[in-house]
């Protein structure tokens, strides 16, 4: 970043209605944060309490390359929102796809994760509390990620018609927020259930 | 600085012209403004107010002496169920967005709230909530006539919600129901909070607000903090009940306290976000009526604060008899007594608000008053109850039941009939009958002392919640008999209460814009207010800008 650039500092949050948006959103992921909290103490308050196998130790195995993906989105997402504040249009749309497939890709890798459970290793989320906890709260994630992802796409889709315009940058930011806050839950997620908990 | 304040157009909107009942309908379900959204929050509160009260008359008349049986012990359970559930979700819960709704954009200068859709959204979610609960007495059962209403308690207790102990789809609208509704109160705690942080006019400082607005601030905080855990056990539930899931099965090792906790978690708090605006009440009519500024501003602030922090912290207190490690009684017991303390601080700042002030006793100034003294009881017992040995003698016993009605009703349904009372000339323009609302008023205190004063000797005698009828002899009898007693008064004055507003709104006069001669922004635009609330944004000097206004010898600002 040049020094030309840092000309006016501007606090984050300016308390007018141009930033309700952005509060209103942190609002949400206040109210979402308070909901996946429940879930992590369910799971840590189980653990270790299933009546039957199969256990964490016997089946998890920590998914490293799917969690690059999502953690890396959060800075592609950061990349193209600044991009569309400077109103490169064209590296916006391929920052923004980037994060749409990094998503995308860890999507797929709990799916495959999930194949790999019940088709392999026989564990439902009927099977022991292990499974209705792990499967509750890995699947409100990626709940979380798909209603992202599905933001995203449309997103982009009106990117691709040419509709997005460096003025929407503060409601493109708005939604950035959101998906850092999915990466961030997943840093909890990941902590709780593939390093403390396995 | 005067005349931007002032905003009364010569003439009243032009409204007066026919249009067919269908366009204005379809004008008031499609729309997105505070005032008709929370007009619809008001009377959709207030049919389930009428249907939740005729619930609970069916449980008096079954206790009103030993051995009746006017009700099946089935129908008392689900009696029970549906009167707590429809009470606090679908009565208080609308009526404090509603009036929040209402308020908090006229009282900040505002047009409207920060997301009017989303505003929508949330009123349409908790209205469907409330008709999803009661479908269930056409459709537990799967629609061939022979459902039922579910009947595991307001609190929903597992194993009771197992599939084993609640067949059917009763249990399942109960949780549907709520979840629903608690995404509808998510939605309209984002929009306050958005509201009143982003939409305030020129001026209006977060120290000059009205207390009215801080209140609901405090409320709406809490509701995204506390209504998310209730929402998380729902969903946990949902798993346990259709896909199979243990979180609550205690035959494959889960745990039926931790529901206790998930749901107290909620249910306290809850407590306070129903309280909260009540206290927010009380603070605007006291002043108003006792001629005064309201008595240390700053510190009601603080204290209300205080009481949104610390009300997170005592979830527990309704869970001693369950039995938890010492430790944790005795956290819960001590962050249960610490928050008398703001709690106190407020009542003797409305008691000092009143103190040398010209008190005008109207049907507002009457409800308040009944308020301070009620609540202040209420928060006797809650101390009592709070000493973790006395609520081992005494948890689930008719004295509990009296003390949370004594808050409810004697604190929260106080200020909130005094708030009718004081807003029905802004939002209908006509001023209610003052003699219908004294009787009202006499009627309601008449009967609300005699049920729920003389509910906490069975109680203290032994008397358990939840039970369907009881054996002769025990010394409940009379007390029992009293207290349904109490319960005529009550409803003949509700009846009254509906029969004043419904006839006012016809045959009221017309009120003006500012009737009682008030301080704060919603006084100084028509009654009731045209779609866009102010014909020019106001700006404000002071926390009573129509003081400043009326007064320009003597404004506020100068002290402030």
């Amino acid at each position: 970043m040049s020094v030309a650039t840092i000309t006016a500092f501007e606090p984050e949050v300016q308390w007018g209605p141009s930033a309700r948006g952005r509060l209103g959103m942190y609002c949400l992921i206040a109210a979402e944060a308070a909901i996946f909290t429940i879930f992590v103490v369910a799971y840590l308050f189980y653990l270790g309490k299933s009546l039957s196998g199969p256990t964490p130790q016997q089946v998890l195995h920590v998914p490293v390359l799917f969690t690059i993906c999502l953690l890396s989105s959060s800075l592609t997402i950061h990349l193209a929102v600044r991009s569309l504040r400077k109103a490169k249009i064209g590296a916006f749309a391929r920052w923004w796809f980037l994060t749409l497939f990094l998503g995308a890709t860890f999507l797929a890798g709990t799916a495959v994760e999930w194949r790999h459970l019940i088709y392999d290793e026989g564990l439902t989320i009927q099977t022991n509390l292990f499974g209705t906890t792990y499967y509750s709260l890995v699947g409100l994630h990626a709940f979380h990620v798909l209603m992202g992802l599905l933001a995203l796409c449309t997103v982009w889709l009106f990117a691709m018609f040419g509709k997005v315009k460096s003025e929407h940058a503060e409601r493109v930011d708005t939604l950035a927020l959101y998906w850092h806050f999915v990466d961030t839950v997943w840093v909890v997620v990941f902590l709780v259930v593939y390093v403390i908990g396995r | 600085m005067a005349t931007d304040l002032i905003t009364w157009p010569e003439t009243q909107e032009a409204d007066a012209t026919f249009r067919p009942f269908v366009d204005r309908l379809h004008e008031w379900v499609t729309t997105v403004d505070h005032k008709r959204l929370g007009v619809m929050y008001i009377l959709y509160a207030l049919v389930f107010l009428l249907i939740g009260g005729i619930e609970a008359t069916i449980m008096r008349i079954q206790l009103s002496a030993a051995h009746k049986d006017f009700v099946s012990p089935q129908v008392f359970n689900r009696m029970f169920t549906m009167h707590g559930t429809t009470m606090i979700f679908f009565v208080a819960m609308p009526l404090v967005f509603g009036l929040a709704n209402y308020l908090v954009p006229l009282m900040i200068g505002a047009r409207d709230m920060a997301f009017p859709r989303l505003n929508a959204f949330s009123f349409w979610l908790t209205a469907f909530g409330g008709i999803l609960l009661y479908f269930s007495l056409i459709g537990a059962n799967g629609l061939y006539g022979a459902g039922n209403a579910p009947d595991v308690g307001w609190f929903a207790y597992a194993p009771l919600t197992s599939h084993t102990f609640s067949p059917g789809h009763s249990t399942d609208f109960w949780t549907l129901g709520l979840l629903v509704s608690g995404f509808g109160s998510i939605g309209t705690a984002i929009n306050i909070i958005a509201t009143i942080l982003c939409m305030r006019c020129p001026g209006m400082t977060l120290g000059k607000m009205p207390l009215l607005v801080w209140l609901n601030l405090v409320m709406a905080g809490m509701v995204i903090l506390a209504v998310s855990p209730l929402s998380a056990a729902q969903i946990m539930l949902l798993i346990d009940r259709y896909l199979g899931g243990h979180f609550f099965d205690t035959q494959a090792g889960g745990s039926a306290t931790i529901w206790m906790h998930f749901f107290w978690i909620f249910g306290h708090p809850e407590v306070y976000v129903l309280v909260i605006p009540a206290f927010a009440i009380a603070s605007e009519i006291i002043p108003v009526f006792s001629r005064k500024a309201i008595f240390g501003y700053p510190v009601m602030v603080a204290a209300t604060v205080a009481i949104g922090f610390i009300g997170m912290s005592v979830w527990a207190h309704h869970m001693f008899t369950v039995g938890m490690s010492s430790n944790a009684n005795t956290f819960f017991v001590l962050s249960t007594m610490a928050i008398a303390v703001p709690t106190g601080i407020k009542i003797f700042n409305w008691l000092a608000t009143m103190w040398g002030g010209k008190v005008e006793f109207k049907s507002p100034m009457l409800f308040c008053a009944g308020f301070l003294f009620q609540f202040l009881v209420a928060g006797l017992t809650g101390i009592m109850l709070s000493a973790a040995p006395f609520d081992w003698q005494l948890g689930n016993s008719y004295f509990v039941v009296a003390h949370f009605h004594y808050v409810i009703v004697g604190g929260i349904l106080f200020c909130l009939f005094a708030a009718f009372y004081y807003w029905y000339p802004k939002m209908t323009g006509r001023m209610y009958n003052e003699p219908l609302g004294k009787l009202h008023f006499w009627l309601f205190l008449i009967g609300f002392h005699l049920t729920f004063d003389f509910m906490h000797i069975p109680g203290l005698l032994g008397m358990p919640r939840r039970i369907y009828t009881y054996e002769p002899g025990r010394g409940w009898d009379s007390w029992n008999f009293i207290v349904t007693i109490g319960v005529v008064f009550q409803g003949l004055g509700i009846l009254v209460f509906a029969a004043n507003l419904i006839w006012s709104y016809f045959r009221g006069k017309v009120a003006g814009n500012d009737p009682w001669d008030a301080w704060t922004l919603e006084w100084s635009t028509n009654s009731p207010p045209p779609a866009y609330n102010f014909a020019a944004i106001p700006s404000v000097k002071s926390r009573r800008p129509l003081w400043d206004l009326k007064h320009p010898e003597d404004p506020d600002w100068k002290y402030e």
